[in-house]
């Protein structure tokens, strides 16, 4: 095929050629088009599939009544988010997640820090320690729910007889209302805590060592000093995604709520993702489900402009 | 205010030797480059005057205090560095600001929010301020107050790391490699402009660069550095003209200097090339020594002859007011080059032969070791060589 340039040459030298040329040209810019489509095309296709199309169709379920299996459905218009904003139990699930959220992330993103910070100035052991730290997030929730449950238990659980050998007050942690979305969060804590300090270790290694060498001569040499005026803005970056990512799976927390609490005692440890699956796949009330997944997704939506928005903006220090 | 004295400085990472028994003193007020190509030991030795890294044995003095163990902080020291290593979140009146806040304000008063209701933070947050403003301005980066570094050039980043450095007045500045990241022009630029700041600040300069055109245009003296040694430390003309070893006339001077291997012969001759020279007498015969010869040394002379070389010209580079000629001289490894001046240009083409004559006052004259031969030192040459002999 002859290229844009040498038809748009043609052109002017000879005038006349100017119809055949242009036709060249215009072969030329659809046969381009043709590439980038197909290129393009089956990622593009991907999404719409697996991406766009359940989230409309989620939105559309939840503007009707409809029920799992059900023949007809009639639409509802917003009923199904009026009748959320009645549910006792939405709400409650709702806050609690909220909480959850609040808890865990703070609690990830302190505690990784520390830990990253203390394995980075030991010098031994740090394979070690890293290792056993980030353990808990490459095992299966599943399991380790139940490893928790026994540890957990009111009588022969391993905190209890510990608390009580120490004189500490005990607590039927997972049936005490009071307890069990704190003890939930530091299950929570506990599995993501690894994921954050390899993160911020990884942070770590890439600042510049010529940054704390500076520091030391400005007279920023105390460890507080070097982490306010080096370390935590240079970690600013990888904190922003850390919070985003933690704050993205605390919403989404539902195997340990699942294994050891099914939302109880009463409606304490309910959470966003569990009310769903429950009103979805329990009741069946696939409508109202979905609108409770709305929400999900609004949450879900929102976090990740802010990630969009602050990243670019505020941490990259551009 | 102060002079540095180092003493015998020896540092090995591991069981690598990076610095062997240096020792240097450096004069109040003086301009000092450390020179030498990458991997010489001079930056490790910048970061040990500045206490950023621990000497393995040795001493060093700043002013009248030997500063062995003393904090970086407290050296009162200060260092610009090759990549500049400005705070990125900081604006360029934090970044300068830092070295005043943390020596002016307690912990307490710079805490974040509470610190300014602390008593005095604020006469002392505007006294920094107006502080890092004159400096600013001094260096012509005032209206740069309010920008990151990542909104600045590399010329306006190199200015704040100089302010930051500046601003807190210290006795001692450390450079290391500061220009080394800009473009030719800008380098020339503030090559000049930091030799201006030393004279107005008229305070000691440690100024570490691999680059023998800076050291020459801003030093007072210059200290050649090669394997973790200190060759020769002399001022810029000293070390062109008179230096003390081989290495450090190969490494100063462009075009390189010409090395010739010659071997001594009866009556003060040294035999190269199909010629020979004269050298001074007293060195005993069969000596093998190394000529070396500045390009700018020869002059065209009409035909071969006693310390005249001989060649056929392969390249001729045209720089203007002056031609490099490389020339092939049988008996020679490298060819020879001569800086000659540009109005001979049509007498030289390419395959012509050449006459190279040399002064003998022009020849630098080196021991099979690279030491400087000098005519005082000759007898001790003479001495070795006989020794040599008996056994």
């Amino acid at each position: 095929m002859r290229s844009a340039s040498s038809a748009t040459a043609e052109a002017i030298t000879s005038p006349a050629d100017r119809g055949a040329s242009q036709k060249a040209l215009r072969r030329h810019q659809i046969a381009e088009m043709l590439a980038a489509w197909s290129l393009a095309g089956p990622a593009l296709l991907l999404l719409i599939v697996l991406f766009f199309l359940p989230v409309f169709a989620v939105i559309a379920v939840a503007l009707t009544d409809w029920q799992f299996g059900a023949s007809s459905f009639t639409f509802v218009g917003l009923a199904n988010f009026r009748e959320l904003l009645a549910d006792e139990v939405f709400r409650a699930s709702f806050v609690n997640s909220i909480l959850y959220v609040v808890i865990v992330v703070p609690g990830t993103i302190v505690l990784g820090l520390a830990i990253a910070l203390l394995i980075e100035s030991g010098k031994s052991f740090r394979a070690f320690y890293r290792a056993i730290h980030f353990l808990p997030f490459m095992a299966t929730l599943t399991a380790t729910a139940i490893a928790w449950e026994a540890l957990l238990h009111p009588t022969i659980g391993l905190v209890n007889q510990t608390f009580v050998s120490l004189g500490l007050p005990t607590a039927n942690w997972l049936r005490d209302e009071n307890t069990v979305l704190p003890v939930l969060a530091i299950i929570g804590v506990w599995q993501n805590l690894g994921y954050a300090m390899v993160l911020f270790l990884a942070g770590m290694k890439s600042i510049p060592q010529d940054l704390y060498d500076a520091a030391d001569i400005d007279g920023a040499d105390a460890f507080l000093d070097r982490l306010r005026t080096v370390t935590l803005p240079m970690l600013g970056p990888v904190t922003m995604f850390i919070f985003i990512v933690v704050a993205l799976k605390a919403f989404e927390t539902f195997d340990t709520v699942q294994i050891l609490t099914q939302g109880g005692p009463g409606h304490a440890s309910e959470m966003l993702l569990y009310t769903l699956y429950r009103e979805s796949f329990q009741y069946l009330r696939t409508g109202y489900g979905a609108s409770v997944a709305v929400v999900f997704l609004f949450i879900v939506v929102a976090l990740t402009l802010i990630q969009a928005r602050v990243m670019d903006k505020k941490v990259h220090y551009q | 205010m102060a002079a540095i004295t180092i003493e015998k400085i020896e540092k090995s990472f591991g069981a690598t030797p990076v610095l062997r028994d240096v020792s240097l003193k450096i004069a109040d007020g003086e301009f000092l480059t450390l020179l030498g190509p990458s991997g010489c030991g001079k930056s490790t030795l910048l970061r040990i005057l500045a206490g950023l890294e621990v000497q393995t044995g040795g001493s060093v003095a700043i002013g009248e205090r030997v500063v062995d163990g003393v904090r970086p902080n407290w050296r009162d020291v200060a260092m610009v560095f090759q990549s500049y290593a400005l705070y990125p979140h900081m604006t360029v009146q934090e970044n300068m600001a830092v070295p005043l806040r943390m020596r002016r304000l307690s912990a307490w008063q710079r805490l974040p929010l509470v610190g300014r209701f602390r008593p005095g933070t604020k006469a002392v947050a505007a006294e920094i301020e107006t502080e890092v403003m004159r400096t600013a301005k001094a260096l012509g980066i005032g209206h740069l107050l309010a920008r990151k570094p990542g909104q600045l050039s590399g010329g306006q980043r190199q200015r704040v790391a100089v302010g930051r450095a500046m601003v807190r007045q210290p006795a001692v500045f450390l450079m290391d490699e500061p220009l080394s990241n800009l473009d030719a022009k800008l380098r020339v630029q503030m090559r000049a402009e930091i030799k201006e700041l030393h004279d107005r600040l008229g305070v000691t300069f440690v100024y570490v660069t691999h680059d023998q055109s800076e050291a020459m245009t801003m030093s007072d003296r210059v200290a050649v550095m090669l394997d973790g040694e200190l060759l020769q430390v002399a001022a810029p003309q000293e070390i062109y003209a008179n230096p003390d070893d081989l290495r450090v006339a190969e490494f100063i001077g462009s075009p390189k200097i010409n090395k010739l291997q010659a071997r001594v012969r009866d009556g003060g001759l040294a035999e190269t090339a199909g010629t020979s020279f004269t050298i001074p007498a007293d060195i005993a015969l069969g000596t093998d020594v190394a000529l070396g010869i500045r390009p700018e040394a020869f002059h065209l002379v009409e035909a071969g002859g006693h310390n005249i070389l001989t060649g056929a010209v392969r390249l001729v580079e045209h720089m203007g007011s002056d031609l490099y000629v490389h020339l092939d001289v049988p008996g020679t490894h490298h060819p020879v080059i001569a800086r000659l001046l540009a109005e001979r240009a049509p007498q030289i083409t390419f395959g012509r032969t050449l006459h190279l004559g040399v002064k003998p006052e022009r020849l630098l004259l080196f021991a099979g070791d690279g030491r400087r031969l000098r005519p005082h030192d000759h007898k001790s040459a003479s001495l070795v060589k006989m020794k040599e002999r008996v056994q």
